[in-house]
């Protein structure tokens, strides 16, 4: 077979080329899974905590059913129930575009997954932490923002990075209800070009550049957050 | 209630129409464990072996197929294989393929993690005992880390299960397509991907109950 990468320079047939409407394909990944990035880290968070509140046992129940719904649904059946059932069951949510539909989908899916990374991290910490801050006087919600949350954040980096790659990688979902992000111009312009190799190509380079750079940027925050003396802070090696 | 209406789901339809599609999703789930977990575990080995010809290759299949997103690669082989084999493929069959192939990428990770946790000294006996390395890992090693990461295998399979969702990019007929084309039948889509999810909730947090009862159970025999 023979390449032609010329295709990325044709028109589409809407006065743009290939290559415009897939950098604009681009945005649009980055924008889903960014802004379902922030949904599910503070969702996550919080229902992470609760779960280890012990001495609130409802509210712990309740962060558990959280986790269990929204892990135990394929992300696509996820998808499908915000973007169809729930504005036909609430109408308050046929005034609410798509996209934040699909980024609550996405954001809820991602939090259950890092909520459970936050009670492992929290869980994690030697009991003195703890401990140690109810010897200070701190309150619960004290204890938590200046003792435990601060340390377990920096324990759960690791994991938070391959579930933010994760996050990346699934908004190509996406696609499945139309939003105009990578995937869904991927199969549209193999449909109208017959190019799929270099269009599948040229996508999927960019995937795995944008799950790079989110790499790289986890890779930066863990170096900048590190604390003296602890966890893989030492260069490696010794005691 | 809530707008919605119930009355079309009976056996009935989900025999017609859902049937087929729960049979072949649990076919492609069982199909890609079973061969990813062989796959795997032969690109965890060779990822071990310390022989850089082996290793590299194998690094770069297992990163490569994990920094692209499940529906690409759907789409990828969907597009490569009638390209290979000259002729048109069925998209269940290419679906079957393509999970096989990437799911050994993930149990290649969690083999890797399962060999590398079995103390060196069993290496040693095996070898002291005259043990070639195929004998070694196969009565020695193998079984021990397959045993280990038991839990984790399965959780991988119950992510797998639902991944096979995502067939849904190429048209292939498994359990959502099954609900989804009786919710168009029927004029109900809404109640039908609202019955979808039931499914395979109900499913998956079976399961994801029972890995959790296996690995309290393993943990005592450790």
């Amino acid at each position: 077979m023979t390449w032609d990468w010329q295709v990325f320079l044709t028109d589409d047939g809407g006065g743009r080329t290939y290559l415009e409407w897939m950098l604009e394909a681009w945005r649009w990944t980055l924008a889903v899974a960014g802004s379902s990035w922030v949904v599910a880290m503070l969702v996550g968070a919080v229902v992470g905590t609760a779960r280890t509140l012990t001495d609130r046992p409802w509210l712990v129940r309740l962060a558990n059913a959280w986790v269990e719904l929204f892990r135990n649904i394929p992300l696509l059946v996820q998808i499908f129930l915000w973007y169809f059932v729930v504005p036909k069951m609430f109408p308050a949510f046929q005034q609410v575009p798509g996209f934040l539909l699909v980024v609550l989908g996405l954001g809820f899916f991602t939090s259950a997954r890092i909520a459970e990374q936050f009670r492992a991290g929290i869980q994690a910490l030697p009991r003195g932490q703890r401990y140690a801050a109810m010897a200070m006087g701190f309150t619960t919600y004290q204890s938590y923002r200046y003792v435990l949350l601060p340390m377990a954040f920096r324990i759960i980096l690791p994991p938070l990075t391959s579930e933010s790659m994760n996050l990346l990688k699934n908004s190509s979902v996406a696609f499945a209800v139309s939003i105009a992000e990578l995937t869904m111009f991927a199969m549209q312009a193999q449909e109208e070009t017959s190019r799929g190799m270099e269009i599948y190509l040229a996508v999927t380079a960019l995937y795995a550049a944008s799950a790079f750079a989110v790499n790289r940027v986890f890779a930066l925050i863990e170096q900048r957050l590190r604390v003296p003396g602890f966890i893989a802070s030492g260069s490696g090696g010794g005691h | 209630m809530l707008g919605l209406d119930l009355s079309f789901f009976d056996l009935e339809m989900l025999r017609k129409f859902v049937l087929s599609g729960f049979l072949f999703s649990v076919q492609l789930t069982v199909v890609a464990t079973v061969g990813g977990i062989v796959l795997g575990t032969l690109l965890a080995l060779m990822r071990l072996s310390g022989q850089r010809w082996l290793t590299w290759p194998a690094t770069v299949y297992v990163n490569g197929m994990r920094s692209i997103p499940l529906v690409m690669v759907i789409l990828w082989f969907y597009l490569l294989i009638p390209f290979l084999i000259g002729k048109p493929i069925g998209a269940e069959l290419s679906a079957v393929i393509t999970f096989v192939a990437f799911e050994a990428a993930y149990f290649s990770e969690i083999m890797r993690a399962g060999i590398q946790s079995i103390p060196r000294g069993q290496v040693f006996a095996g070898q002291a005992l005259g043990m070639t390395y195929a004998q070694n890992m196969r009565l020695i090693i193998l079984p021990q880390a397959f045993r280990n990461m038991l839990p984790v295998l399965l959780t991988q399979t119950i992510i797998l299960f639902q991944d096979t969702s995502l067939v849904y990019a190429i048209g292939a007929y498994d359990l959502l397509k099954g609900f989804a084309n009786a919710g168009k039948i029927y004029g109900r889509p809404e109640e039908a991907y609202l019955l979808a999810a039931l499914v395979y909730f109900l499913i998956c947090f079976a399961l994801s109950w029972g890995v959790k009862r296996l690995q309290a159970k393993i943990a005592i025999v450790r």
